[in-house]
């Protein structure tokens, strides 16, 4: 994709009047760098999916089933009765517009159909034709359309353009939520064998192995033991990093690009030094080496099959609760589906931090714990020594992920951490944080080199949100909670902000962390850690002294 | 396009009304036959709405969470924005229903060089939204005394904070103002702004050309030489809801055209996206709380799905897991 990568200065020109007056009239542009490849028919098949069939998004013929329409239709009628979401978003939308210029993938591309409620309306019509009086009588007059192929394609486009980031449902006065309708068409289109690779690939991995990337048990031994002796080699101390320890108190369980991609392997670390420092008696797991959950992406039963596994090894490891590292869409499941779908977790106990003996209440049911919140309490119970002058050399804001802000409301958990770490911090403007944060524009499953144009343009606004405080207050490190933020915002800011780089918030509190015994004069990226130099360190005890303001 | 039909079609039922009730006939059908109709189809289509809709079921907690979570006891949590109980919930469906709290925050995106993205404030939907429904809503109560005698206190005080700056004989209602401005205000966005014209159905203005119509005839009634005799009007309302309907000679074409704007809206009700009266109640991102990790929500269809089970995981990896000195459930050469 490298010849055809745009430029910023022409993706920042965005048109964003309509073309034309009639938006059922405006074709279908399958155009490179805004759309993901075909699922590979190996990795459909070897998780029973139907219809699998080799084609790709460019092809004329999309070799559609001979039933496609029956089968959607069918589909469509299925789910109207299986979620009231569908059905009552389908019926009260009066497309006062509030939701247009909400979403980020409008912003960037000026394609009124990424208007989330042109979005919905892809949908709306074929139910509005086959699904109401008044769409059966009027048909095109009440905004009915009859199922054609092309509009098989027009889904696929822009159920692809969606990262169900919730962003305009926050602003919707009926609370539709355009994520409700992009799952549901997704579902519907996996039904007659059009999935992307980058979901299915990463699921038919996931639930092999246990992990996205399909790291077998070994190669994630690996990984972790190769973590702690990098670890040792940054502070000098030799961590314990168990994994599949039956009886351990916690399950701890994070995404498993957290072990294999960077930046997110320097917040890995962060958790071993954590760990450590405060005795935590844990384990990780290599059948649930994975906490995210491209499932989520693809179909509500696909989430499910995925999901069972954390359950499930907690159980037999007989552990007391769940931990869960930093990551997005899976805090989505683990929050709103995974009780649901896999509980209850009636074999597991109240969470309660053995360290400062805090009951997690909110996780009663549950019992899943985010590290933000544990590592917040930590901090508010005085347990960690936290230097903040050793991250002086980066000026943080903090990049809210869609999941964790708007289907958790964890907000304040992670700023808390930060501003204990950190002695630069700025928030960037309001309107692109908290609930109205932007997303990466590359989230649920759409983060492929191939959608790289779409994917600039999707992260546009919060690029720009960037751009403005590191203009404003010389912002250089972008904090985040999200395994797939890690991966997509450093080439979103190469691109828009390249003076900016990525990093997780354990990290922050890694580096910060004064740990027992420690011999560092490094951060976790091996770069000199502030105030802690070698020469300096030899020359003065100054350094140790105000290291212990916490 | 969209916009003329509309306009086209409500124009063509007004032409309708007035020809028609020249005769007794159509006097009997406009008057009587099609009200009665329009309520009886109103009642039991919004009934039968809310009814298929609760059918379905609520497989999920989808709470759109747009304040702070409840976690730890010295975080303060936002309960209207993120509930974490059912007081919560009551509380941010109040918001919602009563002043339309998530339009209310309504932002409008500009790209400026640089490239810059702004998000300026944008209150003017929000407050043409809430004018508009308010004044419907009291102009509706204020009708009752057309209905029902002796009319209650409580109606008749309505009507007279609505007359309040007593301006003009008959005194001018504030809201017949109101509804006017906001129902042009809601027009022209849909019309001027491109995006707005994009998005916008037939569906969408037909129900603006209506009440348009309704409050206009309303307002020739009350304010113009066409003044319909209030004894009249109120002796046809009397007869229509004690089931004795009554259709008095002086009820001018009119007053006709008045009663069947209100007639369509009734029979349009139901098939369309004015729904949403009774939608909005059964949004489940809003009216669920965030309460996920505490109270487990039962899904009736929760399916069973295949899964890839710990003892077929270890199976399969067993040789190399061995060699990599991992604990095992089940060691073939012990057995």
């Amino acid at each position: 994709m490298a010849e055809s990568k745009p430029k910023p200065e022409i993706l920042a020109k965005v048109d964003y009047q309509p073309p034309g007056d009639d938006w059922m009239e405006l074709p279908v542009e399958i155009r490179p760098g805004t759309f993901n490849y075909a699922a590979n028919p190996a990795n459909a098949k070897y998780l029973d999916l139907p219809h699998v069939r080799k084609w790709q998004p460019t092809d004329d013929d999309w070799q559609l089933p001979e039933n496609w329409q029956e089968i959607i239709l069918e589909g469509l009628h299925d789910r109207l009765k299986k979620y009231r979401s569908l059905k009552v978003f389908m019926d009260i939308c009066v497309r006062c517009g509030a939701c247009a210029d909400k979403c980020h993938f409008f912003l960037g591309s000026g394609d009124p159909k990424n208007m989330p409620v042109l979005r919905a309306e892809l949908l709306r019509s074929v139910y509005r034709r086959d699904f109401t009086t008044a769409g059966k009588i009027l048909g095109k007059l009440a905004g009915a359309r009859p199922l054609t192929p092309e509009i098989i394609k027009e889904w696929f486009l822009y159920f692809y353009q969606c990262t169900e980031c919730r962003r305009c449902s926050v602003f919707c006065p009926y609370g539709i939520d355009t994520a409700e309708i992009t799952m549901m068409g997704r579902e519907l289109l996996n039904s007659i064998g059009l999935g992307i690779d980058w979901i299915t690939t990463p699921a038919a991995n996931c639930f092999r192995t246990g992990n996205h990337l399909g790291i077998q048990p070994h190669g994630f031994k690996d990984s972790i033991d190769f973590a702690v002796e990098e670890l040792e080699e940054i502070t000098g101390i030799k961590v314990d990093a168990p994994i599949n320890k039956k009886g351990a108190e916690i399950l701890f369980v994070s995404p498993s690009a957290d072990y294999f991609a960077s930046p997110h392997y320097y917040t890995l670390l962060g958790y071993l030094a954590l760990f450590h420092e405060i005795g935590l008696d844990y384990t990780w797991s290599a059948y649930a080496s994975e906490g995210g959950n491209f499932g989520l992406f693809h179909s509500a039963d696909m989430m499910k099959r995925l999901n069972a596994k954390i359950y499930a090894e907690a159980k037999r490891l007989g552990v007391k609760w769940i931990l869960g590292g930093e990551c997005g869409h899976m805090w989505r499941v683990l929050h709103q589906y995974m009780d649901t779908m896999n509980g209850p977790a009636d074999f597991l106990d109240q969470p309660v931090s053995p360290i400062t003996g805090t009951r997690f209440d909110h996780a009663s049911s549950t019992k899943m714990v985010h590290i933000c919140e544990f590592t917040a309490d930590l901090i508010a119970n005085g347990k960690l020594k936290l230097d903040k002058r050793r991250n002086d050399n980066v000026n943080v804001t903090f990049h809210d992920s869609c999941n964790p802000a708007r289907a958790m409301g964890l907000f304040d958990e992670p700023r808390y951490c930060i501003e204990h770490a950190c002695n630069h911090f700025n928030e960037m403007p309001e309107n692109t944080i908290k609930e109205q944060t932007f997303c990466c524009g590359s989230g649920s499953g759409i983060g492929t080199d191939e959608n790289f144009e779409m994917r600039m343009r999707g992260g546009f606004p919060r690029a720009n949100a960037v751009k403005y405080v590191h203009d404003k207050h010389g912002v250089n490190m972008l904090a985040c909670i999200c395994a797939i933020d890690k991966a997509t915002l450093p080439p979103l800011m190469e691109f828009w902000v390249p003076e900016v780089d990525v990093c997780g918030i354990h990290e922050l509190i890694g580096n910060a962390m004064i740990m027992k015994g420690e011999k560092r004069t490094t951060d976790l990226r091996g770069e000199p850690l502030p105030g802690m130099e070698e020469s300096d360190a030899d020359e003065s005890g100054e350094v140790k002294e105000v290291s212990e303001d916490v | 396009m969209r916009a003329l039909f509309s306009l086209f079609a409500v124009a063509v039922i007004i032409v309708v009304v007035v020809l028609a009730v020249t005769t007794d006939a159509g006097r009997l059908f406009f008057g009587t036959i099609l009200p009665y109709a329009a309520i009886a189809i109103f009642l039991v289509g919004m009934v039968y709405r809310v009814i298929d809709w609760a059918r379905s079921p609520v497989p999920f907690k989808i709470t759109t969470t747009s304040g702070q979570q409840r976690s730890l006891p010295w975080i303060r949590n936002s309960n209207l924005e993120s509930p974490r109980n059912k007081w919560g919930v009551l509380g941010r469906m109040l918001l919602e229903v009563l002043f339309f709290r998530s339009l209310f925050r309504n932002t409008k995106a500009d790209l400026k060089d640089g490239p810059r993205l702004v998000y300026g404030d944008a209150k003017w939907l929000w407050l043409a939204g809430l004018i508009f429904h308010w004044s419907f809503l009291i102009i509706f109560i204020r009708h009752f005394k057309f209905f029902v005698e002796p009319v209650p206190g409580w109606v008749m005080m309505i009507q007279n904070l609505d007359g309040f700056f007593q301006v003009g004989l008959p005194i001018f209602y504030i809201t017949d103002g109101l509804i006017l401005a906001a129902l042009t205000f809601l027009f022209l966005r849909r019309v001027l702004i491109p995006q707005m014209r994009y998005i916008s159905l037939a569906g969408d203005y037909f129900p603006l050309f209506v009440i348009g119509g309704l409050v206009i005839s309303g307002m020739i009634m009350r304010y113009t030489p066409l003044r319909v005799d209030i004894t009249d009007a109120k002796l046809m309302g009397v007869g229509l809801v004690t089931l004795d309907p009554v259709l008095p000679e002086g009820l001018g074409a009119i007053f006709f055209v008045h009663l069947t704007m209100l007639t369509v809206l009734l029979l349009y009700f139901p098939f369309s996206k004015l729904t949403h009266m009774a939608g909005v109640f059964m949004s489940p991102t809003r009216n669920q709380a965030n309460d996920n990790r505490v109270r487990r929500h039962i899904n009736p269809w929760n399916p069973e799905v295949k899964v890839h089970t710990y003892e077929e995981w270890e199976d399969e990896f067993r040789e190399v897991m061995k060699a990599a000195d991992m604990p095992l459930e089940k060691d073939t050469e012990s057995k």
